[in-house]
């Protein structure tokens, strides 16, 4: 019996099953993203000490989550090419990196603009600050390395190398705020750390990210294949049009 | 609705945020386009994949 990724591994039966899937995901997303702005300016209280600044949160948290499992999700996906020649495991890892990199820089943004009236500063080369910064470059990396290389299958395998190396980034950002002094605040516990009139929109939030960062994956899969398509029926004309002019050149 | 003193960097964060996200959902709708724009112009001319069964 097939696995779901041997199943998956067919580009044609990816394309029809994300074409069904898609739109579900992306109403999914939209609607609880709606709900999640709602319970964020309407439904939750001020904290008693950061006041209304705390509704930075309800898109900050989001974003840095994102951040990290987006990385996992390309590190995932280049093992899968590098151990098991996935053939979507590339494209996955592709379609992921610059929408990891929007999100951490998000995270890093919002965090900034948090942080100024909570810390008196945008920044502070602090470890978690610090660690998620290297991460953003790492995503700059994974996608300038792509790109730099002509060969994609050079360029795909040399990407995962670097991904499943840059992995090591993801617990020094999670566990930074435990091994080190920051001015960060430890790390988010939905059961104990989060008032639960907080708890709420964050997690309809959390969620509601999560879904839109996978239709966004779906449609640069799909895209990515697309991309693929066109580019093997370009080489294809091109081979055929030379095979016709040595043909008409030996006549 | 009243955000306080620092209302200004909840604003911004929200609208960096829907820009961002806004940017990123307009350009993957505009690349799939392209994308199936060209394959279209192959298949026109007669270049087709050998496993093609019509799905884009």
């Amino acid at each position: 019996m097939q696995t779901l990724t041997q199943r998956l591994a067919n580009p044609t039966r990816f394309m029809e099953l994300s074409a069904r899937l898609l739109p579900w995901i992306s109403a999914a997303a939209a609607i609880l993203l709606a709900v999640g702005l709602y319970l964020a300016f309407f439904a939750s209280p001020a904290d008693y000490q950061q006041g209304e600044t705390v509704r930075i949160m309800y898109i900050h948290v989001p974003c840095a989550w994102l951040s990290m499992m987006v990385y996992g999700l390309i590190a995932l996906s280049s093992f899968g090419l590098l151990v098991f020649r996935h053939p979507l495991a590339d494209v996955s890892a592709k379609a992921a990196a610059p929408l990891g990199a929007a999100f951490t820089f998000l995270a890093l943004l919002t965090g900034s603009l948090w942080g100024k009236p909570m810390w008196g500063t945008y920044w502070v080369w602090d470890a978690r600050l610090t660690s998620v910064l290297i991460l953003f470059f790492l995503y700059l990396g994974l996608i300038a390395l792509r790109s730099a290389l002509e060969d994609e299958g050079a360029a795909a395998k040399l990407t995962a190398i670097l991904a499943l190396v840059g992995v090591t980034i993801l617990p020094i950002i999670k566990f930074s705020v435990d091994w080190w002094n920051t001015l960060h605040q430890p790390s988010t516990d939905f059961t104990s750390t989060v008032d639960p009139s907080m708890r709420l929109p964050l997690l309809v939030m959390a969620i509601a990210f999560t879904l839109l960062f996978f239709a966004m994956h779906l449609k640069a899969m799909r895209n990515e294949i697309l991309r693929r398509r066109v580019k093997a029926l370009r080489t294809q004309a091109v081979a055929g049009r030379d095979r016709l002019a040595t043909q008409g050149a030996a006549e | 609705m009243d955000l306080g003193p620092h209302a200004a960097f909840i604003w911004i964060s929200y609208a960096a945020v829907t820009v961002t996200v806004t940017g990123l959902i307009l350009w993957l709708i505009a690349d799939g386009r392209k994308q199936a724009a060209d394959l279209d112009a192959l298949e026109r001319q007669g270049i087709k994949r050998r496993s093609a069964a019509g799905v884009k």
